[in-house]
């Protein structure tokens, strides 16, 4: 199992959980497994093409999957995953 | 220019430590800061920085205080509500360190007015509201090759970095190549924020800043900081520079700021 950091703003998809599990070998799995118990949550990931959105970020540990080989990345046991998406507030 | 007995007794506790002494307080007493935004950030951020001798801060505001602000604007008080965030600012920075100038502009930042503010300042401060004005300053400071100091908050959860692509680092856009539709994710006012949580960062963002004037300690220009509130956590991502970025990379797309930088928030 892979834990998945889940950003403040995609929360209410988790029950306001900032952690959770899911299965998976690469990130295209994970995010496959996390829409099928967080239904919703690729929507926010993906755009219609299923490309990662522009502004939304996936780190394993603490490599952005951009500068890795995208969703195709491969995970092992122990990896950690986080998402995080751009935030603007600061007023 | 020597520091008078005033000034060694006010900044003592930074001239005992060896690395700012009294030639890292020179260089705080000459450095030039503009801080966008005399809001969340922007509060605890010029505080600090005047306390700590910056010589010179500029705060851009257009708006005016609203009771709503003192939640975590803690440049502004009740007595001040209704008046200008920049006058108010400027107030409260006189008040607590007459050494410091204060430079106010009334106005919000633009594409046709922020190249004439830029030149006059070293270190940015972004304590923006919203995804346009920070890819606005992103470029801008791109192309005046100023650091910028980059913190957002948004509930309980809070994002830092330093970005100075004209020392070889990322930019703003090698992170988020491109700002969200409007709509799609909440900011500005709708979304709620944890007040003291624009101190913690804000506060880090004068660190930051306070870091690279003295050019001491670890760069936060190829790192993200990226802070839990409700989890007390704070972790640290790696910020790769992008080859392909529209502004920075080896071809570039952005080579002004002719592009829409309109603030399409709607409340």
């Amino acid at each position: 199992m892979i834990k998945v950091r889940i950003p403040t703003p995609l929360r209410p998809l988790t029950k306001g959980q900032g952690e959770v599990e899911a299965k998976g070998s690469s990130i295209e799995e994970i995010i496959t497994n996390l829409d099928q118990t967080h239904p919703g949550l690729r929507g926010r990931l993906c755009d219609e093409k299923g490309e990662l959105r522009r502004f939304v970020n996936i780190y394993v540990n603490e490599e952005d999957i951009r500068f890795l080989k995208g969703k195709e990345t491969a995970l092992k046991d122990g990896d950690e995953v986080s998402i995080v998406p751009a935030i603007a507030g600061g007023r | 220019m020597d520091f008078t007995d005033a000034q060694i007794q006010r900044y003592s506790r930074h001239i005992i430590l060896p690395e700012v002494g009294g030639k890292g307080q020179k260089k705080l007493s000459r450095a030039k800061v503009l801080i966008i935004g005399a809001g969340g950030l922007g509060s605890p951020a010029a505080l600090y920085l005047a306390a700590a001798g910056v010589g010179t801060i500029g705060l851009m505001d257009g708006d005016v205080v609203d009771l709503s602000n003192l939640q975590r604007q803690i440049l502004h008080t009740t007595a001040t509500v209704g008046t200008p965030k920049v006058e108010s600012g400027r107030h409260m920075l006189a008040a607590l360190n007459p050494d410091v100038t204060v430079k106010i502009y009334q106005a919000n930042i633009s594409a046709d007015n922020i190249m004439r503010f830029l030149p006059d300042y070293d270190i940015i401060l972004d304590g923006s509201d919203n995804f346009p004005t920070r890819f606005l300053v992103n470029d801008a400071c791109y192309f005046a090759k100023k650091t910028l100091i980059s913190g957002s908050i948004f509930r309980f959860e809070g994002q830092l970095t330093t970005i100075k692509p004209h020392e070889g680092y990322p930019c703003y856009r090698c992170l988020y190549p491109e700002p969200p539709p409007a709509g799609l994710v909440p900011n500005c006012q709708e979304a709620g924020v944890l007040g003291v949580l624009a101190g913690t960062i804000g506060v880090l963002q004068a660190t930051e800043a306070i870091k690279e004037i003295l050019g001491i300690g670890e760069t936060l220009a190829d790192r993200l900081l990226i802070y839990d509130a409700l989890e007390m956590k704070f972790r640290k991502v790696s910020r790769p520079k992008d080859s392909a970025c529209p502004l920075c990379g080896a071809h570039p797309t952005i080579k002004d700021l002719s592009g829409d930088y309109a603030v399409t928030c709607t409340i």
